[in-house]
């Protein structure tokens, strides 16, 4: 399927919606404009005019911290105005729909909105909803895609390995529910990293992933062998209520991220998470707080992309 | 192809008198950097520099979106107090310079702030006027001047 919608006329995003069929350039551009925005952190005034005067709606149908914060503090670092919408408490519960309450945002002059929903077209429909003139970015939808975080998965990849044309990636737990995954696949692939390869138990990463173009491994220790880089997935609770896998216990010792597993990869490999940590889960503490672990850089990181993308849409 | 001796030459001598140890010289990315890379080297001084990229802080953001740059912004000298001399190759509208300011700001609050060019070509838009002038030429808006290094690692300048 292809996205018109998130392209404009230019080649350049309008919308960020999806990384699965974006191409490799207009992710390098996204990556290159974010490693510019890093070093403003750094700055006496950690502010730039780009989004002045422009209002960002952060619309959260589900919990986060850390998306919701970085999305804040870049829309901020950009000048921009940001209202931060409850949604559990808003009129959402009094049966509004979707699409009336953007319309009512609309009409007090949004100019961006920041989506998180659990339905994976709820950022779709409101991009092909809104007037021209107004951005939609998706932070998390379902278990579909979480593009802003599979591009600064790749940000932290690249930064700390320069060469994807010999990269081996390896991404642990549940991947079939996993956004976080997708997305690191979708943009990995569109930098052309060489081999991807995915590991955890058969009910989370079944064979048909191989669909993807990715290694499908049951067996952790195969998969990180001589791997550059460890990216752990958080195991979610429900994830058990439904039986798909065994206790905590029983999985970090088939599948979490012990230090002895962690020496089978490279020895220069990094460990990345997209957090929240489940320490003892689906990794070791020391592992998590240890030399290799870049899991601290990822959210840094984070601000810089998410400042990039919001500055790069354009109608 | 422009005299670069003769334009490079007059810049030298009129920023030879102003520099002290105070100064720090400031590059615009990309043309005004390579006319700096190449005037640090032809003081008796050790003078301090660094180099802005104007992305940031553009006036035509708006319009055109945010411009591709390959090189960021890299001030490793405190600003505060400084006497900075923006370096550029060409003055034209001005809004050059006025983003490259802003981005100086983002840095700290210099002493002074003056404009060094190797090539005035008039056509300001705003109340901009450079104090150190290679020298002057009078082009039709659609031709261009660019700098470039080369191959004997000296200046050329040329219409494009």
């Amino acid at each position: 399927m292809t996205d018109d919608i998130q392209i404009n006329n230019d080649g350049k995003l309008r919308h960020l919606l999806t990384l699965d069929n974006l191409s490799g350039e207009v992710v390098t551009e996204i990556l290159d404009c974010a490693q510019n925005f890093l070093s403003v952190g750094d700055r006496k005034t950690k502010k730039l005019p780009l989004l002045r005067g422009r209002s960002v709606f952060n619309l959260f149908f589900e919990n986060s911290t850390r998306t919701r914060t970085t999305f804040e503090i870049a829309a901020k670092r950009l000048s921009a105005d940001v209202v931060n919408l409850n949604i559990a408490t808003s009129s959402q519960s009094k049966g509004e729909s979707l699409l009336d309450m953007i319309d009512n945002l609309v009409a007090m002059q949004a100019d961006m909105f920041v989506v998180r929903h659990a339905q994976s077209d709820a950022a779709r429909l409101i991009a092909q909803h809104v007037p021209k003139g107004i951005h939609v970015i998706n932070a998390g939808a379902g278990s579909h895609s979480h593009p802003t975080q599979g591009l600064l998965d790749a940000f932290t990849i690249r930064h700390f390995k320069k060469d994807f044309s010999r990269l081996k990636v390896v991404i642990i737990g549940d991947i079939l529910h996993s956004r976080v995954a997708r997305s690191q696949i979708h943009a990995l692939k569109a930098l052309g990293a060489k081999e991807i390869r995915v590991a955890g138990p058969k009910s989370l990463v079944p064979e048909t992933l191989a669909d993807m173009g990715v290694s499908v491994y049951n067996d952790v220790d195969s998969a990180i062998k001589d791997a550059d880089v460890v990216t752990t997935l958080r195991l979610q609770n429900e994830r058990m209520k439904a039986s798909l896998v065994p206790s905590a216990q029983e999985f970090y010792e088939e599948y979490g991220l012990t230090k002895e597993r962690l020496g089978l990869a490279h020895p220069e490999a990094i460990v990345m998470h997209p957090g929240p940590i489940n320490r003892g889960v689906e990794i070791a503490s020391d592992v998590a707080d240890g030399p290799q672990s870049v899991i601290l850089r990822q959210v840094t990181f984070g601000i810089a992309v998410r400042m990039a993308v919001m500055s790069l849409l354009h109608d | 192809m422009l005299d670069s001796k003769l334009l490079t030459e007059s810049l030298i001598s009129q920023l030879r008198e102003a520099l002290d140890p105070n100064s720090l010289l400031v590059g615009i990315q990309s043309g005004g950097a390579v006319v700096m890379e190449y005037l640090i080297n032809k003081f008796d001084i050790d003078v301090p520099f660094a180099s802005v990229d104007v992305s940031f802080h553009r006036d035509d953001f708006e319009i055109r979106g945010l411009a591709k740059s390959k090189k960021s912004t890299s001030i490793d000298s405190d600003v505060d107090g400084r006497h900075v001399i923006l370096v550029d190759d060409v003055v034209q509208s001005g809004r050059t310079a006025r983003a490259a300011i802003n981005e100086i700001y983002d840095f700290g609050r210099p002493k002074s702030v003056r404009l060094a060019v190797l090539m005035d070509r008039g056509g300001r838009e705003l109340p901009i006027e450079p104090q150190f002038i290679g020298g002057r030429i009078d082009i039709p808006t659609n031709q261009k001047i660019a700098v470039r290094w080369s191959a004997n690692k000296d200046l050329e300048v040329y219409i494009v």
